[in-house]
């Protein structure tokens, strides 16, 4: 084949270029491994992240089972929350046995024998080596009203037919602390959700627009601020829910004392909400919402927000703590939640004196819940605050 | 330096004053006033009260009067030192309260002073051993009085303290010396009551302070002068102490502002279960009885000693650190 262009002849070369269709990223062509990280969503690479944080995981493991349980608080318990055993008042605590006389007879305790001591009129129980009161499992027992609507005896474990089951002893109406300890986390675990939702809220809002305004409205919102924090914590929530009134229901006080909670605490968020927007709204990407005509509320929630949303949440879950303490106070001083509704705080409010550390120790029991609640957001928030920024390397 | 004084302490002014403000509508917020639980209190015993005496009482105690001009009263008062009048008491707030705010004042000193004695040598061991067993094991017994409520851990303490020690239950001193011209023994007894609130109140506070001094040490450690004076040779204990520890000391000072509202807080519930004779378990008592000028007080009181606190660590952390006073200067 030849032809003569401009003058110039000679033989064409052969055709060298392949048939196959042209890729242009053969060279930057990704493993599947580094696509998978590439394409991932941010949320996907914090779980990934935080994954890899031991602690935090089994952290959000037990307060999952702990929120799981809620839910479930009435087949769980062995009693019902107001069952009185009147026979068996601040009764201890009865361990769990497998073995009787070198025998296995499965999980079972020893019953009771109550004495009244006539020389200091103490109650005295004594284990009664002969009697076994085998645990029942899958069982009907106390009657329940399910969620407060349906009818229900189911338990998920009782006490031997005729006996008794104290896993951590009786208060001085003879009610089973366990029993009430799994109610309680219902109010306690509730009241931290609650309380951060609306102090998520406040914080947004004034952090959100101290940080986008800026100018004199970041100075009243900073001023505020600063007059809150000022105030000590406590003092103002004993103020605050010693001036709700007598007449309230104590369910209106549950609301009181939450939104009361929430009301002190947004101070921190709308802090790190404010700095982090006066930095992003500088950036290009915010400056051209703005040209196009976006509305101040929609940069913030659509453009500026999602930037470290990831952020609040973590340190969201560090204050939640604060919250069930504050409550947990509260209750104990008598200036929270009152009884029937069942708190952590309202049962250890019975073991206000010494006298109850001195003799009846057990009444102390529901502090441990109170404990490992508040470790296990405490890991979880540190390691979603490591999570929270997945682009940055360790 | 200089204006910045001046910029903090006109700032403080009015934050005062907003505060006052607020006190005033939170002790307001009950319904009713103590004149009318005092009126049901006699009622209950079966007596009455003559609608004169009551006008008379109300007019005595400016009860008849707007509200904001209760608060005007109160305020003028304040600013002379009247503190106002106790109702439940019957007796001039001021001595009422006598050297309650005093001990209030030595054990939230007490406190601070033992934070930092405790946070101080574990924060900086933490960052040097980083993940060491020591490191994980401080770092949990941190978490742990972080996690423990202050009122509980008092009530265990008091008791261990009375069956191993013999420490009498409750107040600041031995009950004999209540009352008694200060003496070394006396204080001996202050001494010996005093460690059960200071431990408590100190310990939730310790964990935070650790960790940020365990984070803030890190930081520095990780710079690169630190390497080159370790490649040059400098012993171990210079180079941690000349530069990382200065830098890192930072948060003990600018702290204060955090940590005082919360040992402040903390105070206050865990006087109540010790029955301390600080201002805790009267501001709960006055809370209950609604003797407002009582509560009011207490708690312009606590705020007083937080704001006070929070400008005395700005002052000293502008002394220290010169990049906080220019900017403070040059922003507003």
């Amino acid at each position: 084949m030849s032809a003569s262009v401009g003058g110039l002849q000679g033989e064409y070369l052969d055709h060298y270029v392949t048939e196959k269709p042209f890729d242009p990223q053969s060279i930057e062509a990704l493993t599947e491994e580094q696509e998978r990280y590439y394409l991932a969503s941010q949320w996907m690479m914090m779980w990934w992240r935080l994954k890899r944080h031991r602690l935090a995981v089994g952290s959000g493991l037990v307060l999952a089972i702990m929120y799981f349980s809620i839910l479930v608080s009435e087949p769980l318990s062995p009693y019902n929350l107001h069952t009185r055993n009147t026979e068996f008042i601040y009764a201890p605590p009865q361990a769990v046995n497998f073995f009787h006389e070198g025998e296995f007879v499965g999980p079972f305790v020893y019953g009771l024998d109550y004495r009244l001591n006539m020389e200091n009129l103490k109650r005295e129980y004594t284990l009664n080596p002969e009697k076994v009161d085998r645990i029942r499992f899958f069982c009907s027992g106390d009657e329940y009203r399910f969620w407060g609507i349906f009818k229900g005896d189911f338990h998920l474990i009782c006490p031997a037919s005729g006996g008794t089951l104290f896993l951590l002893g009786t208060d001085r109406l003879g009610r089973d602390i366990f029993s009430r300890i799994i109610y309680g986390a219902r109010i306690s675990l509730t009241i931290g959700l609650v309380g951060i939702t609306i102090s998520f809220i406040i914080g947004l809002t004034l952090g959100g627009l101290a940080g986008y305004y800026g100018g004199w409205v970041d100075n009243v919102v900073q001023r505020l601020i600063e007059i809150i924090r000022s105030f000590p914590e406590l003092p103002l929530w004993m103020a605050l829910s010693a001036a709700l009134p007598v007449t309230w229901s104590p369910l209106g006080v549950f609301v009181g004392i939450t939104v009361i909670l929430g009301l002190i605490d947004w101070t921190g968020l709308a802090r790190a909400v404010r700095s982090k927007l006066l930095a992003l709204r500088e950036e290009d990407f915010c400056t051209a919402a703005v040209l196009m005509g976006a509305k101040p509320r929609r940069v913030i929630a659509r453009h500026l927000l999602p930037n470290f949303m990831s952020h609040l949440i973590a340190s969201a879950t560090l204050s939640i703590p604060a919250m069930i303490l504050g409550e947990t106070a509260l209750s104990f001083l008598g200036l929270g939640l009152r009884p029937p509704i069942t708190s952590w705080g309202v049962l250890l409010n019975e073991a206000q004196n010494i006298n109850a550390v001195a003799l009846y120790p057990w009444l102390m029991l529901p502090v441990v819940p109170v404990i490992i609640a508040v470790l296990a957001f405490n890991f979880l928030g540190d390691g979603l605050r490591d999570a929270a920024d997945p682009y940055k390397t360790l | 330096m200089f204006r910045y004084l001046i910029h903090r302490i006109l700032v403080m002014v009015p934050t005062l004053l907003v505060i006052s403000a607020l006190i005033f509508v939170i002790i307001q917020l009950p319904e009713g006033d103590y004149l009318d639980t005092y009126i049901a209190e006699l009622e209950a015993q079966g007596e009455s009260v003559s609608a004169e005496k009551l006008a008379h009482l109300r007019k005595t105690y400016k009860l008849d009067l707007p509200p904001w001009q209760q608060y005007f009263y109160w305020l003028g008062g304040l600013l002379q030192g009247d503190l106002g009048w106790s109702f439940e008491y019957s007796l001039p707030v001021n001595e009422v309260v006598g050297d309650r705010l005093f001990l209030s004042f030595v054990v939230s000193f007490s406190t601070i002073v033992f934070t930092w004695l405790v946070a101080f040598p574990i924060g900086v061991y933490s960052a040097t051993h980083q993940y060491s067993w020591g490191d994980y094991g401080l770092t949990f017994i941190g978490f742990l009085g972080l996690a423990t409520p202050n009122f509980l851990l008092a009530l265990v303490l008091l008791y261990v303290a009375n069956v191993y020690f013999g420490t009498s239950i409750g107040g600041l001193m031995d009950p004999s010396f209540v009352g008694q011209p200060m003496s070394w023994a006396k204080f001996l007894s202050v001494l010996e009551h005093l460690w059960i609130p200071v431990v408590v109140i100190g310990t939730s506070g310790t964990a935070g302070m650790i960790r940020r001094l365990r984070a803030n040490l890190l930081d520095e450690l990780q710079k690169q002068y630190v390497t080159t004076g370790r490649a040059k040779g400098l012993p171990p204990m210079r180079l941690l102490a000349k530069y990382p520890l200065r830098m890192a000391l930072n948060p003990f000072v600018a702290d204060i502002g955090n940590l005082l509202p919360q040992v402040v807080s903390g105070a206050a519930i865990v006087s109540v279960v010790l029955s301390l004779p600080t201002t805790g378990p009267m501001l709960l008592d006055a809370l209950r009885s609604q003797d407002m000028y009582l509560a009011g007080s207490f708690l312009m009181f606590l705020s007083l000693l937080t704001v006070i606190g929070m400008f005395l660590s700005d002052i000293a952390l502008a002394a220290l650190d010169p990049r906080i006073r220019l900017q403070g200067g040059t922003r507003r």
